[in-house]
This record gives C-alpha cells, structure tokens and sequence, in this order.
C-alpha cells in the first residue's frame, strides 16, 4: 500500500447523500478479474450526463471528491475503491461512510476523511466559488484546511499508523502466527470442516 | 461481567489482543463467490501464499450464473469469472459447487441450508449480505476484497470493536405481515445509517415467532441500514431447523453442541449502547417508493411529497428518488403499474418464499403484460419447491420457472430491467440500476410481489377477490 500523509489537492462537490457503491460502480464493471483500470466505471450512469460534477472542466484534475451524507453504503465491493483510486482520487470527504466502503478505502490508502454536515456544506460553498482553491488533507495532525477553515478530523490510530507507514495488513498479522496456531488448537470438536 | 449474544462470540474467538490494535478474531468459515475472489487469489500468488485452512473454505457460483439454463454462459466475461473462480479453487484446493451442482446456490442460501451455518461461529463472505447467517446467532459481515484474501492468507481479521444494538420488536405480526415487511419499516424508520458502527441483536416476542427462513431475511438487510451484523438468538427453532444437515454435528457432538449454543444469548443485566424497539402489531404490507432501502411506506400510503421530509438532504434525496423513480408525488402506492415481477434472491429465495408466492398464484394468472419470473435461492429450493409442485404453480399462472442465482436481484447475468422498466421485487436493494441501467425497483415480500403479479399494479393478497 502506499503511504499516506499529507495531501494537498483541487475537489469537486458531489452534493448527493446515500451515494451507495453501485452507483460508484455499476456491477457490469465487477466481471473483471484484474485489480487495476476501473476508471471508465467510476459513477458510470451518471457521467453521462453532461451536466453531472465530474464532466464540468472546471473539476478536472481534482484528487478530493466531497461527497454527502452515507456514501459508500450498500455492496462490499472493493471495486469502488479501485475506481476511485484509478480515477485519481486520493482522498474522500463525507459526513458519514459506510462501514465496508471505509474499511476497503483504508486498505487501498484512499483516506476516508468524516467531517460534520456543517463543515461539508462549507466546503462545497467554497469549492464551488473556487474550484481551484487547494484543499489540504493532513493525516499527521488529522486535519483538513480550505482557505482560513480547518477542520480536525477522527482517525482511530492504528488505522493512522497504517496508512502513514503504508503496511500491509496480512503482513501485520503474520506477526501472529503462532497465536493463530494455538487458537486453533482450542477450536471445539463439533466445529465445521467443510472437506 | 453480563454480555451480549455478540460479544460472546466475539470473545471467544480472539486471537490476540493488543492495546491500541483492533482484535485479531478467528474465522470459522470464509464463503466465496466468483465476483470478489479473483484478485484476492490473484494477491495470493502474488505473494507466494497459500490459503491456510481450505478445511475452512467453501465456494459457490451465483452472481453471474445463467438462470435459464445450466450450460451457456453467453457472455464472455461473465464466463471468464466463473471459469477464474474454477481456476483457483483447483488450485488453492478449495471446494466448490459450480453451477449445475445441486448444492449451487447464493451463497446464503447455500451456506444454512446445508448447516454449514451454526450459532456461535464468525462467519465472513465477500459479499455484504453475509449478515444473513446471523439468524443463526453467528457474527457474520461482508468484507471486500483485500480482507477476503486476508482471511484466505491467515484465517483471521484485524476488526475494531464495534458498538451494541438491540433491536426490540414487541407484540406480535398481523396476518399477512412478513418478516420482510417488518425488515423494510423498520429501514425507513431508523435511515440507511442508522446501525453505523453497531452491530445489532434482533429480540423479542415477534422475532422469536419466526421461522429460520424470516430470521434470515431480517438478518439479510442488516447491512441495508449499515449495521455491521445483525444476530438472533438461537433457540429450539433454530436447533431443529439444523439438525440432520449435511454439515450439522451428529451423535454425541450434536449434544455437545447444542448445550453449547444454548449459552449464547445476551445475559440479563447485560447494555446495549443504543436500543431501538418496534411494535410488530402495528405493521401492515411495506413497500420502497425511492432508491434506497429507507425510503419505504406501507403499501396503503402514497408515493410521499419530497419537500415533506425533516432535512434538506433527505428532501434532494427524495427529489431525486421521486424523478428517478418516474413517480408523482400523492400517488396512491396501489396505482403504481409494474412491468416485472422477480421472486428470488438471498433476502426471500428460499422454499417458505415461493411458498408464501405460489400459495396467492394457485388458481391465479399473472397479468398481461406483466412478466414474472421465480428465480430459487439454490439448486437445493429448486428441487425442493418441484417435489411439492411449486413450479407447476408458477407455471401454470404465466410466471418463468428458472434455475438458481442471484439473476435479478443485480442483474450480472443476462436477467435485467430495461432502461424505464418497473419491478416489484423480493430482492433487498432499489438503488439506481441495481436490476439494469434505468431500472426502477420496488422491494417487496413474497407476498405482494405474487399479488402484484396478479394485478399488475403494487398490492397486497388482501386486494384479491
Ligand atoms: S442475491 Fe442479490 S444480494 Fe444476495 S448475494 Fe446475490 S446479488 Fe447479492
């Protein structure tokens, strides 16, 4: 995973809530097998319409996507993730995530940030007056600052140091292994084996 | 100290513990599917790993599966999928029912019906209705792709402790209210995030009354208003729906188990962090009107004025919901004509459901210009529903009897609306496009997805003479 610490980036106002991960990637995009080039299905449906936030020029570039309340709800597929990540976004900002989207947007180093409605709203006053305006997303001091705003946000530390040190989770746990071992020695007779 | 149904499982299933790291929890079961495995195994190779307990493992073809016939995946990059998944079960040694199997199935349908699920285990899918096999009292939750090869690599995840929930539904469910009804008010009621961050216990007079079949469709949506998992007490009801299962325990190891089990129920004295209680008397039929799993409304209402609701931001949603959905607002919910009808799913693809739907069938034609089409959860309710003459039932009103899959309840395979078209549907999600770009969803139960065939417009068995 790469490291994450600071960014410092152009965003664009998705001024939608409920954005659930089908809308993020529609399933006809699940078929595929590889890991990278989801781009073209990021938001599919609606980037075709013309008039949809991410056709404006204005936005172009921009690696911060704003987003209203519970986005990323609804399927586990981490294919959201990628389709962000592949699109060029590096860090998502909402009042509230989905559970599954947040973990899988952890894991893939795409910062989840949650900042309150009130702070979201501003934000997307700001950047629709200024949609150059930079916006600094700093995961060391956990905040986030648009022109004279600065908004602290949450971040568990483990999931900080993680993201910060850009470690590989199963490498993590295989420091473990022999407590795995043990566990399973202690598993009831009656539990399920499947062959 | 008095704990939930939740944190016994989870306590006994810790690996290890360390101050400022989420708990190291054990997996006693990791489902696959074709969709969100590829590059979990891809990750493997990659890194010279194998997968630690095949034992532990079981796979299943479902999301892009043909269900109008068992050999011809048409299209090409659906059948590459399933053959990626063939691929790699071969070769990391794990076992798995393809399609034309007849254990093949959804995944959670596959899973309980043959007792691979049981109270007390921590069960994972990458797949978000995983929350489903907590109708067993397991601690089951979807996770993506990089936890699945996680739990592949080690049998074990990383996972934050999540906050208490109970669920409290009081009194008892009127006649022709269903589990899946109870489920949808109860979405609208607390929003799509209302169970962020917790994980849920589902209790009460009007739970217990159900059977495995309603549990699972209540633990199914879980994940539909964010709660992590959502758990029910095992009890009789759950035993004797388990025992003699293929994957039950047998002899003396049933006993043991079963005395185990029935210490898996939240003590007393023990807290929730927050408690939400329903009277199940007060229920009637439930429909969506929107394109999210809370914006429903008994199926008596009507189609609801957007600018009616609380906030600004659910006000833009149901605005958008209202035009997407092609509604006005004030319409009675029973005008409301439909061009599809798809009975299926792992929120209501089980026998009880096509039970439930043929039983308002039998002597019944579906209305012209309406087409229905009953999809079973599994090879297994396939073959079940025909030996009592389900599908004869089906057929004989005009509906399409298929073979098993996720078919319409996301629309990978070649079963979708067409742009503008209109379903009522026994699935679990109306989000835009879930069933085909420019489809328009409305979730349902067995029940008024049977009687809305009959009628061609959204009703309840109750409006059939
Ligand atoms: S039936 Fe629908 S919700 Fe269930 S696993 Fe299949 S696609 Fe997912």
């Amino acid at each position: 995973m790469e490291k994450f610490t600071t960014h410092v980036g152009t965003a664009v106002p998705l001024r939608r809530s409920n954005v659930d991960t089908d809308q993020i990637i529609p399933a006809v995009y699940l078929k595929r097998v590889t890991r990278t080039g989801f781009e073209d299905g990021l938001f599919a449906a609606w980037r075709e319409d013309a008039s949809f936030v991410l056709n404006n020029p204005a936005y172009a570039g921009a690696t911060i996507l704003v987003a209203g309340e519970d986005f990323g709800t609804g399927s586990s597929r981490e294919h959201a993730v990628w389709a962000l990540n592949d699109y060029g976004f590096r860090v998502v900002i909402s009042p509230r995530f989905g559970d599954i989207f947040r973990g899988n947007s952890l894991k893939q180093g795409l910062l989840t940030v949650e900042l309150s409605q009130e702070a979201v709203e501003t934000l997307w006053d700001a950047i629709e007056k200024n949609p150059g305006a930079p916006v600094e997303v700093n995961l060391q001091a956990r905040e986030v600052r648009s022109g004279e705003h600065v908004w602290p946000f949450a971040m568990d530390d483990f999931s900080r140091w993680r993201l910060l040190e850009g470690l590989d989770d199963i490498g993590l746990t295989l420091r473990h292994a022999e407590a795995i071992t043990a566990f399973e020695a202690t598993r009831p007779s009656f539990a399920v084996l499947v062959s | 100290m008095s704990r939930t149904l939740a944190q016994k499982v989870w306590d006994a299933h810790v690996v290890s513990q360390t101050a400022g790291e989420p708990d190291l929890l054990y997996i006693d079961l990791h489902l696959l599917h074709e969709v969100t495995s590829p590059q979990a195994f891809d990750g493997l190779r990659l890194a010279g790993r194998s997968v630690r307990r095949p034992d532990l493992t079981i796979a299943t073809e479902d999301h892009n599966t043909p269900t109008d016939n068992l050999l011809t995946i048409s299209d090409p990059v659906s059948r590459t999928q399933i053959e990626t998944l063939r691929k790699n079960c071969a070769e990391f040694g794990v076992r798995l029912h393809p399609l034309g199997d007849p254990v093949q199935g959804v995944v959670h349908v596959m899973g309980p019906q043959q007792g691979l699920t049981q109270p007390g285990m921590t069960i994972v899918c990458g797949d978000s209705h995983t929350s489903t096999h907590g109708a067993f009292g397991a601690l089951a939750f979807g996770i993506g792709t990089s936890e699945v090869e996680h739990v592949l690599a080690t049998q074990t995840l990383p996972q934050g402790t999540p906050k208490q929930m109970a669920v409290t539904v009081t009194g008892e469910l009127p006649s022709g209210v269903t589990a899946k009804d109870l489920i949808l008010a109860l979405i609208t009621k607390v929003g799509t995030g209302g169970g962020r961050g917790y994980v849920v216990e589902y209790r009460g007079p009007a739970i217990e009354k159900l059977s495995m079949e309603g549990r699972m469709t209540v633990s199914n949506m879980s994940i539909e208003w964010g709660a992590k998992a959502g758990l029910i007490a095992p009890d009789e009801t759950t035993f004797a729906w388990l025992k003699g299962r293929p994957f039950a325990p047998q002899g003396a190891q049933w006993d043991e188990a079963v005395a185990y089990w029935r210490t898996l129920k939240t003590d007393d004295d023990a807290v929730f962090d927050a408690e939400v209680v329903i009277d199940a008397s007060t229920l009637t039929p439930f429909v969506t009107w929107g394109t999210n799993p809370g914006q429903g409304a008994p199926l008596s209402a009507s189609v609801p004025d957007p600018e009616s609701f609380a906030t600004e931001a659910d006000r833009a949603a149901a605005r958008r919901a209202v035009e997407y959905m092609g509604l006005t607002p004030g319409t009675a919910l029973k005008d409301v004509a439909v061009d599809v009808v798809f009975l299926g799913s792992c929120t209501n693809g089980r026998l009880e459901d096509l039970r439930a739907a043929a039983e308002v069938l039998r002597g019944r034609k579906v209305a012209s210009g309406v087409r229905m089409l009953v999809v079973p959860g599994s090879a297994q309710v396939r073959a079940e529903a025909e030996e009592e003459g389900l599908n004869e039932v089906f057929t004989a009103a005009g509906a399409e009897w298929r073979f098993a899959g996720c078919s319409m309840c996301l629309g990978m395979n070649p079963d979708t609306l067409k742009p503008g078209e209109r379903s009522a549907s026994t699935s679990n999600r109306n989000f835009e496009g879930r069933q085909g770009k420019g489809g328009r969803t409305h979730l349902v139960s067995p029940a008024v997805a049977a009687a809305t065939a009959v009628t061609g417009r959204l009703s309840a068995p109750a409006d059939l003479v």
